[in-house]
């Protein structure tokens, strides 16, 4: 996964996980949740697990008008309705345990 | 930059083989709360306590939602009680224990530890007290864990202690009766314990610590399991080296949970301790690691190597993702908490004896034995011994927390539930210790220097 340079802090950047059966919309529900919350994506990147789609998101919550707590709610919501798992973790976790 | 395949890794190491910060325990000293008057010494620990603990639970949960990750248990250690409460003018320490069970009730955390005493040389009067008060003070507190020490390489065996252990856990257990014996779930004797271990109910808060220290528990038999299964005919040396590499992605979890519950309640972050510690759970099992390694059944011959390299492979990640790693850190081998240990004994490929000499490689001891009820107390004193022997001798921790369980017999099964899980009953050895046991005094501290 590649991704531009960003100048986004850190601490403000957070990984949303989307695992489920493939369908239409998922991809424009989930920007849509970040959208109306002023959280940039910047990354995005897309595989098979097994039989389903996992979708992995990069997104900036520096400008965001919700904290993480809200957004995962939010992206919960979302997840049930669109029939997939959707979770939003902080960065720092991933980096901490594949990044010496 | 992360790779998709690595956020996948760690996404299935949660959600699918139970990846787990098991504990974060908050260690609190407790040396200024000593008073003559026991009852101002009772409330200046309740004070000390819940303010210190206050922010724990929240903070635990906070960090859980927002890594992701879950945190299982937020627990409490304090200063070892004996030394607390020596100062008071009483004949009894139950208060204390009352004190410490409230507290924690008041914070919401499980357990609280450090109803304990390390006697490894000798007793003083509040040693001599706390032990007395071990029985009742159980049997009437939920939350508190008990746990006395009572050998080190350095120092020997003291088998008085070990003896007086012996018959605390028999009393506790008639106590408990109504409930299986289940207060002595809540008991472990030691040698060489560790001052800073964060699981439960061996954790208190040693002597050489700070004030208040965040140290963090994490467990993960699962990932490891699937780790083993993913490489099937691989040779024993690639095995440990794939264990080390998991053992160090799973640490490193450790490490940033204790250092943001550390930062967030302004205490000193103390050490990771990475044990895998198995649940009932299904997979989350240490015994299905050995035999994923290709071992029919945990027991068969062969089941101590396969500890002694899972142990030690476990340690080496572990050593390598944090340098405060400390408490237990290995492989818990439990019986009743531990889906594939309890097969195991049901089809006896595993007896105590091969237990015991697991306990030689792997990082505590013989834990959660369900044993008859009728077990003579000088059984289960010498049953300490043969652990305290094992851990004197090489220079390791070794444990032994033993349920004689009233009314039950070999064949029957017990039910502790929740997290302490269901096991049969398993027999012990019939002929009897007590002539060794009763003689008493100290049996010395090893010559290590004539290894020849």
């Amino acid at each position: 996964m590649k991704t531009e340079q960003s100048q986004a802090i850190k601490g403000n950047r957070i990984i949303i996980s989307v695992i489920g059966p493939d369908r239409v919309g998922i991809i424009a529900g989930v920007a849509n949740v970040l959208a109306d919350n002023e959280i940039n994506i910047l990354d995005i990147s897309q595989t098979t697990l097994q039989e389903y789609l996992a979708m992995v998101l990069i997104a900036d919550m520096a400008k965001s008008r919700i904290d993480l707590d809200t957004l995962k709610e939010e992206l919960h919501t979302k997840g049930k309705e669109l029939g997939v798992r959707i979770d939003a973790q902080h960065e720092e976790v991933f980096n901490f345990m594949h990044r010496i | 930059m992360l790779t998709i395949q690595e956020i996948l890794e760690t996404i299935k190491m949660v959600q699918e083989e139970n990846l787990d910060i098991r504990t974060i325990t908050m260690g609190i000293s407790l040396r200024d709360c000593s008073h003559t008057d026991p009852e101002v010494s009772c409330q200046k620990i309740y004070d000390k306590v819940t303010r210190m603990a206050d922010g724990l639970v929240d903070v635990g949960e906070k960090i859980a939602r927002e890594y992701g990750l879950p945190i299982v248990n937020k627990r409490i250690s304090v200063t070892p009680v004996s030394m607390v409460a020596e100062s008071s003018s009483t004949d009894s320490y139950l208060p204390f224990a009352q004190a410490l069970d409230r507290a924690a009730r008041e914070v919401g955390v499980n357990y609280i530890g450090g109803f304990s005493a390390l006697v490894h040389k000798g007793l003083t009067r509040g040693d001599e007290l706390l032990i007395r008060s071990i029985p009742q003070a159980l049997a009437e507190t939920q939350r508190v864990c008990a746990s006395v020490n009572v050998a080190t390489t350095r120092s020997g065996i003291n088998m008085d202690a070990v003896s007086r252990m012996g018959q605390a856990i028999k009393e506790l257990a008639q106590l408990t009766a109504s409930d299986n014996g289940i207060g002595c779930t809540k008991l472990v004797v030691f040698a060489n314990v560790p001052e800073d271990n964060p699981f439960m109910a061996g954790a208190f808060h040693g002597v050489g610590e700070p004030e208040s220290v965040i140290n963090v528990g994490v467990s993960g038999p699962g990932v490891v399991k699937r780790t083993v299964e993913e490489l099937p005919g691989a040779d024993l040396g690639t095995l440990s080296e794939a264990i080390k590499k998991t053992a160090f992605k799973i640490t490193r979890m450790g490490e940033l949970v204790g250092r943001a519950a550390a930062e967030r309640l302004g205490v000193p972050f103390g050490i990771v301790d990475l044990s895998l510690a198995p649940t009932p759970a299904v997979g989350d099992s240490v015994a299905e690691i050995l035999e994923s390694m290709g071992l029919e059944r945990c027991g068969a011959h062969g089941s101590t190597a396969a500890l002694a390299l899972l142990n030690d492979a476990v340690k080496k990640g572990g050593a390598m993702a944090s340098s405060s790693i400390g408490g237990l850190s290995g492989a818990f081998i439990p019986v009743s908490e531990d889906a594939g240990m309890i097969r195991a004994v049901e089809e006896q490929a595993l007896g105590i004896d091969k237990l015991e000499a697991m306990t030689c490689v792997c990082s505590v001891g013989l834990d959660m034995l369900a044993i008859p009820g009728d077990t003579p107390t000088e059984t289960i004193s010498a049953i300490i011994a043969d652990e305290a022997a094992i851990g004197v001798m090489n220079q390791k921790t070794t444990g032994a927390r033993i349920i004689p369980v009233p009314g039950k017999k070999v064949g029957e099964y017990v039910e502790f539930g929740g997290l302490l899980g269901r096991t049969p009953i398993i027999p012990v050895n019939p002929f009897s210790s007590s002539g060794f046991v009763n003689r008493g005094g100290r049996i010395p501290a090893p010559v290590h220097s004539l290894t020849n």
